[in-house]
């Protein structure tokens, strides 16, 4: 087909040309920037930078937080599915778009009400700090603040596969003698799998780079609540660029990897379940 | 085990799709269930299961009232038209579903499972995944889950319906020759008269939610019960007419029926099959229809033709055997007469 | 008479069914309902007069809607024009590469947006690559607006792109071959043929891409450089304001921000129910279309 419409449709070279130079300047060479600055960088003073204990820990905090967040996502986004895609109830079609608010709603404003809601006078705090709860200012917020963030990701990889499950795999289970539980933990759950690594991963990947909303939520204690992105940010205010640079690396190359990751599991998952 | 089907009915919001629905299936039998497209085979089938629930009625399994059971209760195999295997699980794990959830013992699982593998002839094939499976091979291994857990009958949908031709004929013959080793209850459902006829013992024939006629293949095929499974078995020629004082007269074509001496006449149509119709040079005095060949299909044992009576402004299919047909040295073109050997006659008034 | 869900091997039971639905309602509440509508009780808490005062008393914060008002649009229409160029590229002709150029276009997505700021701050900022170049021309890129257009531009890259792509996949290239064979010029195709067979997926990418755009904040946070009333951003605005202990200010202009989130969902939905009955219209239409 290629070269029919080659020869047939018109804009070949200018749409392609255009892509490519437009990809180039905004995304691929400031990237390459990015890397390139950091190998100016001499290696020991590269390695110094990303290796301070307050970096190592601002990285662990990122990634426990994000892994933490994209777990409990997992949770919240099956059940949420599941009684979207598998039940009736009034206002069903209002819930389910508000199940993209995260999508749509600026992390600024997420941040900033989430910060008011979970301290001792707020809506939720008044009954959670009388608990012992702390969820402002805290590793515990920043969980929270990335679950909202996060949350849209599993639901929304999971409803179509829902969806796609047909009727007569479940009554198969059944009439081979499967109570109702085991065809949800032995033949439902298991179709769900690819979806539920991809929804992990979508919703992984998200809270490794968000800033917007954990900035306001955190407290931002260095050793204590400090993610990797706020320490990129008080590193360039302290004008320590080269630093900055260095941490922003170890943050593309765990992104990176991720999406790496999630397409391999994709393609496997594909050749052996299609 | 026997099943039993007393009154069966069930609606879908204002749709009836079966009512008053009666039939018995003798333990050990195969029993086809054949209708066209929507007269609730497939449902019929489902209630079986439990599946689904009738609005009014019962079955029983034996002796069994197993109306209200649930369906995990109920130990029945069903195979689903479009094979409904478990995607994740390889076909080994597919085929010990059934022995997982009831806990039997690891070794007596592969056991079984070996055991299945190797009737549905896929052993070399346990460790594959379904995605990597023919249709006729996939139908198998639904079969065999199925058949695993040793079910006290077997429902069948629409079996081999995705498959194509070929396939389709290797597997009814399997079917049935399974069935003739293990002996288990079964009922299958098929749009194909073919394949009833071919496999079943016996036969239920089902029309617009209501049963028209059981029984063997023989029985209905000699002696269908009225103008639908009639029309349904298909290649007739119809006669519009009536009877009066014992005869049926259409045209030209006379045919005795003693069940109607009356002297007022009666609209009636007479079914006549294609291969009941005999082709003559010359009218040999029996009633037959003088007629005009227009096209003769050679292909297969029987050569079809078909031929415009002009009397009746229709034309009718006539089966002709090869070695008449070599005989009379037919053409397109030719003026010949055609005489029914057997004619079935019903009145109109019980015409659909 | 046995209840449908004690024989319906796909129905679940009733208690479980309350249960879950309960639970799923009480997920969405606490997650998203209860901090949508904290949003708009802390705004107008203290009456509608003191929100329109907050809102329009303070030069700032006017400033700030200005900015987000136009550094917005420009990085839309940018990704605007790259999105239809990439699509018809991508969708309408067989390349080497065509598959990792795909892959490429989400490659912002999976960059933080703090990197996504610091990378311009590195080639445009004082020090950066091409800085000293800049400050002899006395052309200034971080922390004005510019460097807030391209940081935008960059996080919101792939939307109009990925929402594109599938669609002229799927609707094919013959009615444009038939147009293009008919003789119509280029700009005329895409007027005629491709504008309207793709519009509802444009504005659909169009709404996502501007909802993320008007509330970027990390990567505007990098470049922007905190000029209070000439790089501040809407989003940084409500950050400022919130430094500031000046609650109800920030949330006020939140509140406008939470407007645009609302009305984003409300436009999404709509084009979704219209999209699924477009949908299941074309394939009654086919499915008559094969019956006759
Ligand atoms: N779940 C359902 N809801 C509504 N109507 C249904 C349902 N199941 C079946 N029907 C209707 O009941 C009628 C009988 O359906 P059934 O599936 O039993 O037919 P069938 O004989 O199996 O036909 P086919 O040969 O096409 O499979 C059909 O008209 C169908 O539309
Ligand atoms: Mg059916």
């Amino acid at each position: 087909m290629n070269d029919v419409n080659r020869r047939v449709l018109p804009g070949f070279r200018l749409s392609l040309g255009y892509t490519l130079a437009y990809l180039g300047v905004l995304v691929l060479v400031p990237l390459a920037a990015c890397f390139s600055k950091a190998a100016t960088l001499p290696f020991d003073r590269f390695w110094a930078a990303v290796s301070t204990e307050r970096a190592i820990a601002a990285y662990e905090l990122t990634v426990g937080a994000s892994l933490v967040s994209a777990a409990i996502n997992v949770v919240l986004g099956v059940l949420v599915a599941w009684v979207l895609v598998r039940y009736e109830f009034p206002l069903k079609r209002l819930v389910d778009s508000l199940v993209d608010l995260p999508f749509a709603l600026p992390t600024a404003v997420a941040g900033l009400v989430y910060s008011s809601l979970y301290v001792e006078s707020g809506w939720l705090g008044r009954f959670l700090v009388p608990l012992g709860i702390q969820a402002a200012y805290s590793r515990l917020a920043i969980v929270l603040v990335l679950v909202f963030v996060g949350f849209p990701f599993v639901v929304r990889t999971l409803e179509p596969v829902l969806e796609r499950i047909d009727a007569d795999i479940e009554e198969a289970a059944a009439c081979l003698g499967a109570t109702r539980l085991q065809t949800v933990t032995r033949v439902i759950f298991p179709s769900l799998y690819p979806a539920l690594v991809t929804g992990f991963a979508l919703s992984f990947a998200r809270a490794l780079g968000e800033y917007g909303s954990v900035v306001f939520v955190s407290g931002n204690m260095p050793f204590k609540t400090e993610i990797a992105p706020v320490l990129i940010v008080a590193r360039l205010e302290e004008f320590a660029y080269a630093e900055a640079t260095a941490i922003a690396v170890v943050l593309l190359v765990i992104s990176f990897s991720v999406l790496v990751v999630v397409n391999l599991l994709e393609r496997w998952s594909k050749r052996v379940y299609a | 085990m026997s099943i039993t089907v007393k009154q069966v009915s069930k609606s879908f919001g204002s749709f009836r799709a079966l009512e008053h629905v009666s039939v018995e299936v003798a333990g050990g039998s195969l029993v086809a269930l054949l209708g066209p497209s929507g007269s609730g085979k497939t449902t019929l089938l489902r209630i079986i299961a439990g599946l689904e629930v009738a609005d009014s009625g019962t079955v029983l399994y034996e002796d069994e009232d197993v109306t209200d059971a649930a369906v995990k209760d109920r130990n029945v195999g069903f195979v689903f038209q479009h094979y409904a295997l478990f995607r994740h699980m390889t076909v080994f794990e597919n085929v010990a579903f059934g022995l997982r959830v009831r806990r039997w013992p690891r070794k007596r699982v592969k056991e079984r499972v070996g055991e299945l593998l190797r009737l549905i002839q896929l052993d070399a094939l346990a460790g594959s995944y379904p995605s990597q499976l023919s249709g006729g091979q996939r139908q198998r291994v639904a079969l065999a889950r199925a058949l695993a857990p040793e079910p006290k009958v077997l429902l069948l949908d629409e079996p081999f319906g995705a498959l194509d031709a070929k396939v389709r004929q290797e597997l009814r013959q399997w079917l049935r020759r399974l069935h003739d080793e293990i002996h288990v209850t079964s009922v299958f459902v098929t749009h194909d008269q073919e394949e009833a006829f071919e496999v079943a013992d016996r036969v239920v024939i089902m029309n617009h939610g209501h049963v028209e006629q059981t029984g063997t293949p023989r029985e209905i095929f000699e002696r269908p019960a009225n103008p639908f499974v009639m029309d349904f078995l298909g290649n007739v020629n119809v006669f519009h007419g009536h009877v009066v004082r014992g005869r049926m007269k259409a045209g030209s074509l006379e045919v005795d029926y003693p069940a109607h001496p009356h002297d007022e006449p009666r609209p009636a149509t007479a079914f006549v099959r294609s291969h009941e119709l005999d082709i003559l040079r010359t009218p040999n005095g029996r009633s037959s229809l003088e007629g005009k060949i227009m096209h003769l299909s050679p292909a297969g044992p029987v050569v079809k033709a078909r031929v415009f009576a002009a009397d009746f402004g229709i034309v009718l299919n006539v089966d002709v055997p090869r070695d008449r047909y070599a005989e009379l040295g037919l053409e397109v073109g030719d003026t010949v007469y055609v005489a029914p050997r057997d004619v079935r006659v019903y009145l109109q008034d019980y015409i659909i | 008479m046995s209840t449908p869900e004690k024989t319906n091997p796909r129905s679940d039971p009733r208690w479980v069914r309350v249960a879950l639905i309960a639970a799923a309602l009480g997920v969405i509440g606490v997650l998203i309902v209860i901090p949508l509508v904290d949003v708009f009780v802390e705004a107008f808490g203290r009456g509608l007069g003191a929100y329109w005062q907050t809102l329009t008393g303070d030069a700032d914060t006017q400033a700030a809607i200005r900015l987000t008002l136009t550094v917005a649009p420009i990085a839309l229409a940018l990704n605007l024009i790259f999105g239809i160029a990439a699509a018809w590229a991508i969708s309408r002709f067989r390349f080497p590469g065509r598959t990792l150029l795909t892959a490429l276009i989400d490659l912002p997505f999976s960059v933080s947006p703090v990197v996504a700021g610091l990378i311009f701050v590195l080639i445009f900022g004082l020090q950066g690559y091409l800085g000293p170049w800049l400050r002899a021309h006395d052309w200034r890129i971080i922390f004005a607006t510019p460097g807030l257009v391209l940081a935008t531009t960059f996080v919101t890259f792939p939307f109009i792109a990925r929402e594109l792509i599938p669609l002229m996949e799927a609707i094919g290239a013959d009615e444009e071959i038939a147009a293009a064979s008919l003789g119509a010029s280029g700009w005329q195709l895409f007027r005629r043929v491709t504008l309207p067979n793709i519009k509802w997926g444009l504005v659909y990418g169009i709404i996502l891409c501007n909802a993320r755009a008007m509330g970027e904040f990390g990567a505007v946070y990098v470049v922007s450089g905190h000029i209070t009333g000439r790089t501040d951003t809407m989003p940084l605005r409500v950050e400022k304001l919130f430094q500031e202990y000046n609650t109800p200010g920030a949330f006020a202009v939140a509140s406008l921000l939470a407007s645009l989130a609302l009305v984003t969902l409300a436009v999404k939905t709509a084009l979704e129910w219209k999209t699924r009955r477009d949908l299941a219209e074309a394939a009654r239409l086919r499915s008559e279309g094969d019956a006759a």
